[in-house]
C-alpha cells in the first residue's frame, strides 16, 4: 500500500471543488482515459484577473483526486499571472509531499493548469508533431521530458517514470529516454561548472589538443580569465603576430573547446 | 472513517493461515529443530514429518509416487525450477510456447528466455479470459521443448483445459514437456495429474492458507530436470538447501485441509462469489464481469467499473475495511494496468477500473452482504468525481437504470 500523508487521504477522502463551471472562463484538460488518469480543470476569473471559483473533475487514483483537489484551493483567490507561476513541486508540497511513483500526478495537476490558463488568454496548446514524442503508451513528448527532467532535477530513467509516466507502460521508449536524460544532464552539469573547475578543464583541453598544434608553428596560447562560457585567451609566440589568427582561434581554438566542453563557449582574444 | 471491521476478499493475493495450521507448526521452531539431513533421532523425527509431507502432496497433486514431489519456496521458484530445469537438461530444442495471461513468475521468465536465445510464442485469449487452444497447437512443432500453461488465472480465475491442452501437445510432439502453474486452482479445485499428459505443475501454500514461503513442483518419473539451485543433495539433489520443514509440515496439513474443503469450495464459496457478483452488477450500473460467467475457480470475480479508476474504489473499500485488489495501473508500482485484462480486450473504459474479489472458506454470508451494501455508495461517490459524466449518463441510460 501506498504511503499516503494524512494530507492526500483527507484530499481523496473528502475532495474540495469537485464538478464542472458551465460558464467557465478557462477549462484545461490534462491525461487521458487510456492513459489511466485525468483531469478537467474549470476556472472563473473576474474581470481583474482573479480566479474567483475553480472546479475539477479526475478519473485517477487517490493521488491524482488528491492533487487536483488542493490545486483548486491553492488557485482560488490568486491572480491568473499568479497561478501561472504554480509548479508541480508545490502542490506535491502542499500535500505533504507524495511517494516518488506518484509525483506524476502533481506533474498532471500542473499541466491542467497550465492547459488552463493558455485557454483563458486564447493561447493555442502546442499540437506536438509525431517524431517528438518518445513514449507512444502515455504520449510524452521531448520538449515536455526535458522541462520536467530541467524543473524536477530528474536524474534516473525511474525518476523520469515516476514524474512524467514516459517509460513506464511497454517501456520500448526506455533507450531513448536514456539517451535525453544523459544528454540533459551533461548540459546541466557543465552549466553548474564552477569557475576553478572550468579553468581546470579548459586548460586540459588546451594542453591535449591545443598547445601542442600550435607549438608546430612555433605560437601557443595562455588562458587569461574564464567567465561562464566566455573564455578570454592570449595567443603567444609566432601566432601573436600572425594574420590568420582570428581563423586560428574560431576555427580551430572554439571549435576544440566547443567539441570538448559545450556549444556555447563563446572565445575572447585579449 | 476508517472501520475496525476486517472484510479480507483478496484470497488471490494471498490467505489467511489457518489456526490448526499454526499450531501444528510451532513445535518444528524450537522443539523439534533438527536438521532432517543429520544422525540422530532430532534430524530422525523431521526426515520422516518430511516424508509424510510428501506422501500428503502426492495424494494432493493426484500423483503416482511421492518421489515426483519436490519442496520449494514459492510458486515462483517452482515455475522457475521446471521451467529452466527441463530446458537445461535438453538444450536439443529451441522453441517455448506460453500464454499472453501468465502470472508474472512464468511470463517475465519467458521474456528473460527470449533474450538468452529461446523463440517464444505467446498465445492469445478471447474476451471471456479462455485460452486460444487452436492458436497453441498450431504453435506445436517438433523444435518446441515446452509448453507451459496456468491452471487458473490469478486475476480472472478463469480455468483453461490444462488436460486436454497438454494431450493435444503431446499428439503433435510427444517429447514436448508441458508445465502447469496450478497455484491458482490448487485448494480450489481437485488436482489429478495421474492419467495425464502434464509432465510438471508447481503450486504455493500461502494460496491454500499455508504460510508464504513455502511451495511444491510435481514433476512425473519420466521427466528429467536439472537442478536451479545448486548445493547439498537435498530433494533428491534437485532443490539444494536445509528443509524448511515447519513450513512444509504446514503446507501438508493446509493441502489436506483444503482439499476436505473442495466440496464446500464448489457449493458455499461458489454461491457467495455468485452472490456477490450478481448483487454488484445488477445494482451498479457502471459494472461489468471482466471474464466468462461460467469457466471459472468458484472463489473469483473480476468486476470493471467503467470510467472510474480502481486505487481510488479500493482505498475507498479500505475504509470500510473491505480487502480486495485491482488490475489498475495505479497500484501495481508499474504504469501499466493488467496484461491479463489487455489481453482480453477489456476496453479502456473499464480497464483501470476493475477490481477482483476473491473469497475463501473463511468468508461469510455477513460478509458479502456487507459488500454489496457499502459498494454502490462507494461507486457513486468515485463515479462522481469522474470528467466522464456525459459519458456516463448515457451508460446508465442504455443500461436501462433510473
Amino acid at each position: 500500500m501506498w504511503n499516503y500523508t494524512e494530507t492526500v487521504m483527507e484530499h481523496y477522502r473528502n475532495p474540495r471543488n469537485v464538478g464542472s463551471i458551465d460558464d467557465a472562463d478557462a477549462v484545461g484538460e490534462a491525461g487521458s482515459l487510456s492513459c489511466g488518469d485525468m483531469l478537467k480543470l474549470y476556472l472563473k476569473v473576474d474581470k481583474n484577473g482573479i480566479i474567483t471559483d475553480a472546479k475539477f473533475q479526475t478519473f485517477g487514483c487517490g493521488s491524482a483526486v488528491a492533487s487536483s483537489s488542493i490545486l483548486t484551493e491553492m488557485v482560488i483567490g490568486k491572480h491568473i499571472d499568479d497561478a501561472k507561476k504554480i509548479t508541480n513541486k508545490q502542490i506535491a508540497e502542499a500535500l505533504g509531499g507524495l511517494p516518488p511513483e506518484k509525483m506524476h500526478c502533481s506533474v498532471m495537476g500542473h499541466e491542467a493548469l497550465e492547459a488552463a490558463i493558455a485557454d483563458y488568454y486564447g493561447l493555442e496548446i502546442p499540437v506536438h508533431s509525431e517524431e517528438e514524442i518518445v513514449c507512444r503508451c502515455f504520449d510524452v513528448t521531448k520538449s515536455f521530458l526535458e522541462d520536467e527532467i530541467k524543473n524536477n532535477n530528474l536524474k534516473t530513467i525511474e525518476d523520469v517514470i515516476n514524474y512524467t509516466k514516459a517509460g513506464g507502460g511497454c517501456g520500448r521508449c526506455k533507450g531513448k529516454i536514456k539517451e535525453i536524460l544523459e544528454e540533459n544532464l551533461k548540459k546541466q552539469q557543465e552549466t553548474q561548472l564552477t569557475k576553478t573547475q572550468m579553468i581546470i578543464k579548459v586548460n586540459n583541453v588546451i594542453e591535449k589538443h591545443i598547445s601542442a598544434e600550435l607549438r608546430k608553428d612555433g605560437g601557443d596560447i595562455e588562458l587569461i580569465d574564464v567567465d561562464g562560457n566566455k573564455i578570454k585567451v592570449k595567443l603567444t609566440g609566432r601566432c601573436q603576430a600572425c594574420n590568420r589568427s582570428q581563423i586560428t582561434l574560431t576555427h580551430f581554438v572554439e571549435a576544440t573547446l566547443k567539441q570538448h566542453i559545450n556549444d556555447e563557449i563563446e572565445i575572447i582574444q585579449v | 472513517m476508517t472501520n475496525s471491521k476486517l472484510i479480507y476478499l483478496d484470497n488471490n493475493a494471498t490467505t489467511k493461515v489457518d489456526e490448526k495450521v499454526v499450531e501444528i507448526m510451532l513445535p518444528y521452531f524450537s522443539q523439534y529443530y533438527g536438521n532432517p539431513s543429520s544422525m540422530y533421532e532430532l534430524g530422525g523425527k523431521n526426515s520422516r514429518e518430511l516424508q509424510n509431507s510428501r506422501e500428503i502432496l502426492k495424494e494432493f497433486f493426484g500423483a503416482k509416487n511421492s518421489k515426483e514431489i519436490f519442496f520449494t519456496a514459492s510458486g515462483t521458484e517452482s515455475a522457475n525450477m521446471a521451467i529452466r530445469g527441463v530446458l537445461e537438461a535438453d538444450k536439443s530444442k529451441n522453441h517455448l510456447i506460453t500464454s499472453k495471461v501468465e502470472h508474472p513468475c512464468v511470463l517475465n521468465l519467458h521474456k528473460q528466455l527470449e533474450k538468452e536465445g529461446y523463440d517464444v510464442t505467446y498465445v492469445g485469449v478471447n474476451a471471456d479470459g479462455e485460452i486460444n487452444k487452436e492458436e497453441l497447437y498450431n504453435a506445436v512443432n517438433e523444435k518446441t521443448a515446452l509448453v507451459s500453461c496456468m491452471y487458473a488465472n490469478n486475476e480472472t480465475g478463469v480455468i483453461f483445459p490444462v488436460e486436454e491442452i497438454a494431450q493435444v501437445v503431446k499428439s503433435k510432439n510427444k517429447s514436448t514437456k508441458v508445465f502447469v502453474d496450478a497455484v491458482q486452482a490448487a485448494g480450489k479445485i481437485k488436482l489429478d495429474v495421474k492419467n495425464t499428459d502434464i509432465d510438471m505443475m508447481g503450486i504455493s501454500g500461502h494460496k491454500f492458507h499455508a504460510p508464504k514461503g513455502v511451495g511444491a513442483l510435481y514433476v512425473n518419473s519420466s521427466t528429467l530436470i536439472s537442478p536451479l539451485i545448486i548445493g547439498g543433495h537435498q530433494e533428491r539433489g534437485k532443490r539444494a538447501g536445509t528443509e524448511n520443514v515447519p513450513s512444509i509440515v504446514g503446507m501438508a496439513l493446509a493441502a489436506q485441509m483444503a482439499n476436505d474443503a473442495l466440496d464446500y469450495e464448489i457449493t458455499t464459496v461458489k454461491r457467495l462469489r455468485d452472490k456477490l457478483e450478481t448483487g454488484l452488477l445488477s445494482k451498479i450500473y457502471n459494472a461489468r464481469l471482466n471474464s466468462s460467467a461460467y469457466n471459472r475457480v468458484p472463489n473469483t470475480t473480476n468486476i470493471g467499473f467503467e470510467y472510474v479508476e480502481g486505487e481510488l474504489i479500493l482505498l475507498n473499500l479500505n475504509d470500510y475495511g473491505i480487502c480486495a485488489s485491482s488490475g489498475s495501473a495505479c497500484t501495481s508500482g508499474s504504469l501499466d494496468p493488467s496484461h491479463v485484462l489487455k489481453a482480453m480486450g477489456v476496453p479502456f473504459t473499464a480497464l483501470h477500473g476493475s477490481i477482483r474479489f476473491s473469497l475463501s472458506r473463511y468468508t461469510t454470508e455477513e460478509e458479502i452482504d456487507y459488500t454489496i451494501e457499502k459498494m454502490p455508495a462507494i461507486i457513486e461517490k468515485v463515479t462522481s468525481i469522474s470528467p466522464f459524466q456525459k459519458e456516463l449518463k448515457e451508460l446508465k441510460q442504455r443500461k436501462g437504470f433510473n
